[in-house]
């Protein structure tokens, strides 16, 4: 066994142009894309006919029919079907967690190489049999005699054919992401202007990114699609002003689809490796994971301020904090300042900061969480707030609300645009550079990292 | 292809008919011998040639017998070297020689002159032998015309201070196969440029099938078409392909890198860092590279009367302005450009004959002729060459979207009565992109059947 760990190096990226649901990608599968995109992953690192340690990826939205959905990419893939492979699964965590993963392996040198990532389609979601009918055709396929079967037939009824349509919502509030978001963004006192302003940089940023040819190495075009088809490099807070809000209710609501991330199409990658294995096989090392933390937030039975109701009630029981008013997706907020502490780092120590816009509103609720004194030191146990974020450093390349957020397909992307950004930064500057992400994830779960380059 | 009037004109009706017929090439397929039959070798003039023992000694190792004299047999190939013929008893002997070898000549037959420079011919011999060997130009351009059954005919001129090694690598690829769409050419040989290979390594018929193992080849322009088929054709000959063309065709790039085991570089050459990204990338990835193959070119045809400076401005850009910006990063210090490096262009028939509609197209692929010839004592400075080659009418996507007429005229108005493929220029740029070849410095070779067009 390895005496001690080292770091695992991110070497680059790849991910196909995110889709909105229903348009580009309508008749592609995951498996189609998330198979694509780690072709174009070997075709830039060329590693036709490689062996890697492994390939780590998930899809939220995932058929039966793909149950070992990573694998069956790596086998219809140019890369040596001695690869391993296997699916991981954390809401829109996904990918991150899948680095985390491959990066730990690689840290204790298990693997010297590795991909993670994910995929999702909206707009190829899996429809499930009503569950009636499904339990007497389980029956009927387990009868052996005609007339046990003619019975069951009989048991049938034209309600039974009403297929399970997937929900965006939460098994245990019935509350889609949305409406859960658009409390928290009331409970703490979002504004419309401020989402709407954030939305347009984000927007502004990726229009740039785009620009200077920033993706041309991390982006292979799929279906004709060359760019993220939710960009909108007009866009202005004028425009979004124009928008009617979609979630919440009332003259306070202010999420509107503007400053949401719609339902998106897409995959990503990221390929990992020890700084030997790069060396080896003359590919950069763009930044190196330093670290990861994950968190849960009792979102169903905070009641209080966030005001779920309590439909399915008991679920989280023997929950080891005490029940707060936490938001769906404010996870992050307690993930973050664990990894600080732990790493010895302030909030200001970062030279960029990547914080998944699932919507606007999620991230001004961190950023305001994080200046908030009172907060901070009840439920975070600090005695003074972690402070506030340069806006000059967030999110500088673009993110969701402009690239739109196929679930598992969020983490490959930032971690390689993050990466990237680190080491234009470090080269051009000639100091090492140290970057922040965060991903707040449906079931009121946050996956936070630090990726940081060597000059 | 989809070449029906081909077809057609090979089955038995069309035979009683006596439809002329469209010959059948003979292509190169890697494990066929490189000769398809017996080859007469003979010199006329002075002493016996410079070049006609060695010519033999290749034949034979290459399994066929060599004759002397035209027999009873089917001749694959005829070589007659009349680099030391300076009087017109010589050039007389040569079509005593010439004359019953024609007639024998078997389908897909080569025939190959070599001779001397008429300058380096008037200092032995005044202006008779000047005369002699200008006299070869015009007897092969016009028995290229006789042949017939897919044979072709060639001149290679030496010049006086070249050893005999320097027309190996050009009388093995006329002889072959893979010349099969290249008639009536002359090309030029000088003393090699470049460090040249043991000869035990050239003589290898092992390596023979690879000779092009451990060079690294760009290829720009290699998405599809014939930049694809150049990336195809050079790694089955062995080399390392690193493929480029613009970010929106990523997807059939990488297609392509995967399929020939390299590596795909999204680069839009009209960039103004491009050539620095890829010297970079070259550099970083590979350590250098052996062989630079500025194929991406682009169309958009308008009359004079019509053109609009987009029109003029893009093509130049991309058929002309990269290659020249490219070409003069490797020649600046530090270029990874290696020892024996080999640049090779494509031009185009129009660029020497002229199109309609194509003012902005032939203007950059004249260029790119005037380019090669004025860098080429430049490249041989640092031990590398730069060459052309000049498609006449290729069977690609491009050509199968023209009008009927147009396209027929183009495929029949040539001495093989057909398109070539990509294939037959892909094989063109490997023997320049061979380190055996180079003795060819500045040259330009049509690969266009002998058309009629522009010669």
């Amino acid at each position: 066994m390895p005496a001690s760990t080292r770091r695992a190096a991110v070497i680059g990226g790849n991910r196909i142009p995110f889709a909105r649901a229903n348009r580009a990608y309508a008749g592609a599968s995951n498996l189609d894309m998330l198979t694509t995109t780690l072709d174009g992953l070997v075709a830039r690192f060329g590693l036709a006919g490689e062996r890697l340690g492994e390939v780590v990826a998930g899809a939220v939205l995932k058929h039966s029919r793909d149950f070992n959905l990573t694998r069956e990419a790596v086998l219809g893939s140019r890369l040596n079907p001695a690869t391993a492979a296997y699916d991981v699964q954390q809401a829109c965590g996904t990918g991150l967690e899948a680095t985390i993963a491959v990066a730990n392996k690689i840290a204790l040198g298990q693997i010297e190489s590795g991909v993670a990532g994910g995929v999702d389609t909206a707009s190829d979601a899996p429809i499930a049999l009503n569950d009636d009918l499904r339990r007497v055709l389980v029956k009927l396929n387990a009868a052996r005699t005609p007339l046990d079967r003619l019975k069951l037939v009989g048991q049938l009824r034209p309600g039974q054919i009403v297929p399970e349509i997937p929900q965006n919502s939460e098994p245990r509030t019935g509350l889609s992401m949305g409406e859960h978001a658009a409390r928290t963004a009331l409970e703490w006192g979002i504004g419309r202007t401020e989402q709407d302003e954030l939305t347009v940089r984000s927007h502004r940023n990726l229009a740039a990114a785009y620009e200077r040819g920033f993706f041309d190495d991390l982006l292979t075009p799929y279906l004709k699609l060359t760019r993220d088809d939710n960009l909108r490099a007009d866009s202005s807070v004028d425009k979004l002003a124009k928008l009617k809000p979609v979630f919440g209710k009332g003259p306070d609501a202010t999420m509107t689809a503007g400053n949401s991330t719609p339902l998106t199409d897409g995959a990503a990658l990221v390929l990992l490796g020890s700084d030997e294995w790069a060396a080896e096989h003359r590919l950069p090392v763009l930044a190196h994971v330093v670290d990861a933390e994950t968190s849960g937030v009792d979102y169903v039975h905070g009641g209080g301020a966030c005001g779920a109701d309590h439909q399915h009630g008991g679920g989280a029981r023997g929950a080891d904090h005490q029940h707060g008013p936490d938001g769906l997706l404010t996870a992050p907020v307690f993930a973050v300042p664990r990894l600080l502490e732990r790493n010895g780092l302030s909030l200001q120590d970062f030279d960029l900061y990547e914080i998944h816009e699932a919507f606007a509103s999620v991230v001004l609720v961190q950023r305001k969480a994080w200046e908030d004194a009172r907060f901070c030191k009840e439920r975070l146990g600090r005695d003074a707030p972690l402070g506030a974020i340069d806006d000059a450093k967030l999110n500088v390349a673009g993110s969701s609300l402009a690239a739109g957020h196929p679930f598992a397909a969020t983490g490959g992307r930032i971690v390689a645009t993050l990466a990237k950004l680190l080491r234009e930064r470090a080269d051009t500057e000639g100091r090492d550079q140290r970057g922040l992400i965060s991903i707040c994830a449906a079931g009121g779960q946050g996956v936070v990292a630090i990726l940081e380059a060597k000059k | 292809m989809n070449d029906v009037l081909a077809s057609l004109s090979n089955t038995g009706i069309a035979k009683q008919l006596g439809v002329p017929r469209v010959p059948v090439l003979r292509r190169h397929r890697p494990g066929d011998p490189l000769l398809a039959g017996p080859v007469l070798v003979a010199s006329a003039g002075g002493a016996g040639g410079r070049f006609a023992k060695a010519v033999a000694a290749f034949v034979e190792e290459n399994g066929q017998p060599v004759v002397g004299a035209a027999g009873e047999e089917r001749l694959h190939g005829v070589v007659v070297d009349l680099s030391e013929a300076r009087t017109l008893a010589d050039l007389a002997a040569a079509q005593q020689l010439l004359t019953p070898a024609v007639r024998k000549l078997g389908p897909s037959g080569r025939l190959l002159l070599i001779g001397a420079e008429p300058a380096d011919a008037f200092e032995s011999g005044g202006a008779e032998a000047a005369a002699v060997a200008q006299a070869l130009d015009g007897l092969v351009r016009s028995v290229a015309k006789e042949l017939r059954a897919g044979a072709t005919a060639n001149l290679v001129v030496v010049a006086a201070g070249a050893p005999p090694v320097a027309i190996d690598s050009s009388v093995r690829f006329f002889l072959s196969a893979r010349s099969a769409y290249v008639d009536g050419q002359v090309v030029h040989v000088a003393a090699p440029i470049g460090v040249l290979p043991e000869p035990a390594e050239v003589d290898d018929p092992l390596a023979e099938e690879r000779p092009l193992a451990g060079r690294v080849a760009v290829v720009t322009g290699a998405a599809r078409g014939i930049g694809a088929s150049i990336a195809d054709t050079l790694a089955r000959d062995g080399a390392t392909i690193v493929a480029v063309d613009v970010p929106a065709a990523g997807q059939r790039l990488a297609d392509t890198a995967n399929r020939t085991g390299g590596t795909a570089l999204q680069l839009d050459i009209t960039a103004a860092d491009a050539a620095d990204r890829l010297l970079t990338h070259l550099a970083d990835r590979h350590g250098g590279v052996d062989l630079v193959v500025h194929n991406a070119g682009i169309t958009r045809d308008k009359l004079l009367a019509n053109m609009t400076a987009d029109r003029w401005d893009a093509v130049l850009a991309v058929n002309l302005g990269a290659q020249l910006a490219i070409n003069d990063a490797l020649l600046a210090g530090g270029s990874p450009l290696r020892e024996a490096g080999r640049v090779v262009c494509v031009s185009s028939q129009s660029g020497i004959a002229g199109n309609r509609g194509q003012t902005n197209y032939a203007a950059s692929k004249a260029g790119v002729i005037g380019m090669v010839r004025a860098l080429a004592p430049r490249f041989a400075e640092r031990g590398a060459t730069i060459n052309a080659v000049a498609p006449g009418f290729i069977e690609t996507d491009m050509t199968a979207t023209m009008p009927l007429a147009t396209r027929e005229g183009g495929r029949r108005i040539n001495s093989l009565r057909q398109g070539g493929l990509p294939v037959d220029v892909a094989e063109a740029i490997g023997w320049f992109g061979r380190a055996e070849s180079g003795g060819l410095n500045g040259q330009i070779v049509r690969v266009c059947g002998q058309s009629m067009l522009g010669a």
